[in-house]
């Protein structure tokens, strides 16, 4: 057993560790989400210099051979300064597809381009009545002579405004939430009949509705088994989970600190408010809910290379137990800050705000503790 | 002991159904936890109401209340909150109006009371101060006596809809000498167009403007406008207190989420079911329910008590604490119930002038701002850990 990091992954933490704390100060951050751009790509220029961006591409398809736990110190780094930096979607989720079922030309024509920033993903797979369910699929992709047509509503497609690409779930064959039928496809957003409408998230990131009209795309923008890609998507999104989960550690982390922090310097009553009891308890509370989130995170990575079941239960088991901790610090976060923790000028609401979306993202708790059940 | 209503209950029922249906201005629709909400939309239901003689209930009748017993005033909450009313703000009607009748001059009854009866006149309530939130008593605002006036200075903060009120009931030190903090402390109505008084919107976590910081420079008042006696505001401000909490339990509020909770859930699909008829979330929604009842009997056995002439005592601090869990749980619930379109920000697309459709179901659109929203509930109102101090001190005797 060997819960350490190696010297890497120390030095990609402390590098970008420096680089939240000097370019995504509070400051700096707010004004880039409010900016019509919403985002900043030349920190994701500076992502790709660092080698963050080709970190889980072996190095044969020009990456630098990471594994999940160098996503996990990267994510709990972003976690703590509340990146809005597309990393999920395009390199954990886009890069998962291409990484685990691409073809040669497929990686050649798309992993260069994320290695060095030049290709953003976003992964539209939710849909208006989906709800978490993968195969709940209204979008179809029919063949045509040698390509597909591509119909269908993607909703809240997260960093989809910024992206250049989208790797997008349809149904092939089957009817509807068969396991069997499912496909993925890489999508040039700016295929003819690809149609987005562009908004901002609670949580401060963008996304947008994706509607396909009848949108044609090649044969070899299918990635995988025609029909059989469902095991595949839910490999790529225990990834997505277990590197979102180690973002919400990271918030969480900072979360608690500025709580602690606040309670310290907080005086009514001639005390700090961090004298109460009551208050001292529910900070243990934050603690401990936050290690117990860590642990269940370092589960779900370590198990991403696991049977199908042992991943599937670690990935579930995570989102429950992160989810829960996410919703207790974040709620008791704002509690002890009173008034100010409800205001917009605070930190502190946005990591609330940023760790409520968090649930929802790839299943909720009640989605994965009944996931859990199943797979007794 | 019976739970049933009499007949005389229920007639005031049909009675008060009908009024409602007929007079609640439709344009406001199912107004719910909109942010977007002018000063005209606040106060129409209250001036409908001032005409019918209806918008102070509780106010003894000499001061132009109803007279209804507490159970009448319950059956009128629980019939507004059916349709979602927008009801009268409280700092008028609740706040400084029994304040006023209880402790104020002739003239400033005749010269407030009108106006918070008929809508007219906005109030808001200068409290707290940045560094003084809970700990109120520790307020530094002064008020000093020149001649027949008072000169105000200070910071407030948190000053609830400050952006459209007309007068401010405010608490300041006139004794910076009193031996305790919570003497010397004055009870004084602002006009809020004097000069010096100066508002400022704090923007929240949901994206509405509904708190001000409020800066009082050299606020020239006349000494007429002290309530009651000087030093003895502490006195007015608990009384007043007790009056805040009362309502804060939103039990018919609370039912009528319940019930918009599970047209919600009726409408998501979970495995190809309506999510309702999932046992996991049905069973999430009935302990919800079986809370709300407790809480709802809870308030009745108050109602009863205060008919009794108990007046609302410690007791309601279970109220405030309980209602506000209910509600804060009612709105993570309906987030979770909506799951993705919770996420658009809708303070983004709906801009006033755009007619563009906002994204996902309707009501889905301020889900999670409402979520986010109602975390101030255990906050304000002193917070529920004061709740639970007062209940420690005042009812265990610990
Ligand atoms: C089954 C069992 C086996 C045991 N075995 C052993 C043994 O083998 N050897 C041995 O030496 N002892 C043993 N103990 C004794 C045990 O360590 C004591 O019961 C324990 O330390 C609590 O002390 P107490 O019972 O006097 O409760 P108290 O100390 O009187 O506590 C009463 C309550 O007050 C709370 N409390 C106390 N101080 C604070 C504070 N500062 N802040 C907040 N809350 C507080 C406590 O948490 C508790 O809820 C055993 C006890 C039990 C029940
Ligand atoms: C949306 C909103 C509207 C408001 N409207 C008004 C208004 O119209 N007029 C007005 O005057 N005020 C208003 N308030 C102010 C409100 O009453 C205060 O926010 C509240 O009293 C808490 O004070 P604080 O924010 O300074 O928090 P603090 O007092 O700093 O409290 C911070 C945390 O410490 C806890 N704490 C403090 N003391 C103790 C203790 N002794 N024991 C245990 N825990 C403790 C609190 O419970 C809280 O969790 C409003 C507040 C909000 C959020």
């Amino acid at each position: 057993m060997d819960f350490n990091f190696t010297e890497e992954q120390e030095m990609v933490r402390d590098g970008l560790s420096r680089l939240v704390r000097e370019q995504y100060d509070w400051e700096t951050r707010r004004a880039a989400i409010e900016s019509d751009a919403g985002w900043r790509p030349e920190i994701w220029s500076q992502l790709a210099e660092l080698g963050i961006l080709g970190m889980p591409f072996s190095e044969e398809d020009g990456g630098f051979g990471g594994g999940a736990v160098d996503a996990m110190v990267v994510m709990e780094e972003f976690g703590k300064g509340l990146v809005v930096e597309p990393f999920v979607p395009t390199v954990v989720c886009a890069g998962g597809f291409l990484k685990h079922a691409g073809t040669a030309a497929q990686k050649e024509e798309h992993i260069g381009g994320i290695v060095d920033g030049s290709r953003v993903f976003a992964f539209a797979y939710a849909e208006p009545r989906g709800r978490y369910d993968y195969a709940d699929l209204e979008t179809t992709a029919k063949k045509d002579g040698d390509g597909y047509v591509l119909n269908g509503h993607k909703a809240v497609v997260i960093g989809a405004p910024w992206a250049s690409h989208l790797v997008v779930t349809a149904r092939t064959g089957g009817s509807r939430r068969d396991r069997e039928g499912v496909s993925v496809f890489v999508v040039d957003k700016a295929t003819a009949g690809v149609v987005t409408r562009d908004y901002v998230t609670v949580d401060g990131r963008r996304a947008s509705e994706v509607y396909f009209e009848n949108a044609s795309i090649p044969g070899d923008a299918l990635i995988g088994e025609e029909g059989g890609a469902l095991p595949l998507i839910e490999q790529v999104t225990d990834e997505a989970i277990a590197a979102q989960c180690a973002e919400a550690c990271g918030a969480m982390k900072v979360a608690h600190a500025m709580t602690l922090e606040y309670a310290k310097q907080r005086k009514q009553f001639g005390v700090p408010i961090a004298s109460f009891q009551v208050l001292q308890h529910r900070m243990v509370d934050m603690y401990t809910a936050y290690e117990t989130a860590l642990s269940l995170t370092y589960l779900a990575t370590l198990r991403l290379g696991a049977s199908e079941k042992e991943r599937k239960r670690a990935a579930s088991a995570a989102k429950v137990g992160v989810g829960q901790s996410a919703r207790l610090i974040g709620q008791e976060a704002i509690q002890i800050h009173g008034g100010n923790g409800v205001t917009d000028e605070y930190a502190i609401g946005h990591y609330f705000k940023r760790l409520t979306i968090f649930e929802s993202e790839f299943g909720d708790v009640d989605h994965h503790l009944k996931r859990h059940v199943k797979l007794a | 002991m019976n739970l049933e209503f009499t007949p005389e209950e229920q007639a005031f029922r049909e009675e008060v159904r009908a009024f409602i249906a007929e007079k609640y201005p439709k344009h406001l629709g199912d107004t719910g936890m909109r942010e977007d909400l002018s000063r005209e939309d606040f106060v129409a239901w209250h001036k409908i109401l001032g005409e019918k003689g209806w918008s102070v209930p509780a106010w003894p009748t000499e001061y132009g209340g109803t007279g209804w017993t507490p159970t009448q005033r319950y059956i009128w909450s629980e019939e507004n909150a059916r349709v979602n009313a927008l009801m009268p703000l409280p700092f008028g009607v609740s706040m400084v109006g029994p304040v006023i009748y209880t402790f104020g001059s002739e003239e400033q009854k005749a010269q407030h009371l009108p106006g918070i009866r008929s809508g007219e006149v906005w109030w808001c309530q200068g409290y707290s101060e940045p560094g003084a939130g809970s700990d109120l008593a520790s307020l530094k605002t002064t008020a000093v006596r020149d001649g027949d006036h008072y000169v105000i200075n200070g910071q407030k903060t948190w000053t609830t809809l400050a952006q459209y009120a007309d007068w401010g009931f405010f608490l300041c030190r006139t004794d910076p000498d009193a031996a305790k903090p919570q003497e010397g402390i004055s009870f004084i109505l602002v006009d809020m167009k004097t000069p010096g008084v100066e508002v400022k919107p704090i923007k929240l976590l949901d994206g509405g403007y509904e708190v001000n910081e409020t800066w009082l420079t050299d606020v020239r008042v006349p000494v007429e406008n002290l309530v009651g006696q000087e030093n003895k505001g502490w006195t007015y401000a608990k009384f007043l207190l007790a009056h805040e909490r009362s309502g804060i339990a939103g039990v018919a509020r609370s039912k009528r989420g319940v019930e918009k909770l599970r047209e919600i859930a009726a409408n998501e699909s979970l495995d190809g079911e309506p999510l309702i008829d999932d046992f996991d979330f049905a069973r999430k929604v009935s302990q919800l329910e079986i809370d709300l009842a407790a809480l709802e009997i809870t308030e009745l056995r108050t109602l009863a008590g205060e008919q009794a002439g108990k007046g609302p005592g410690p007791e309601s601090s279970i109220l405030k604490i309980k209602g506000t869990e209910i509600q804060q749980r009612l709105t993570e619930l309906t987030m979770e119930a909506v799951g993705t379109y919770s996420a658009p920000y809708y303070g983004s697309i709906q801009d006033p002038g755009s007619n563009e459709h906002p994204i996902g179901p309707d009501y889905a659109h301020h889900a999670a701002a409402t979520y986010f929203n109602m975390r101030k509930t255990s906050i304000y109102g002193g917070s529920n850990e004061i709740q639970r101090n007062i209940i420690t001190k005042m009812i265990l005797g610990l």
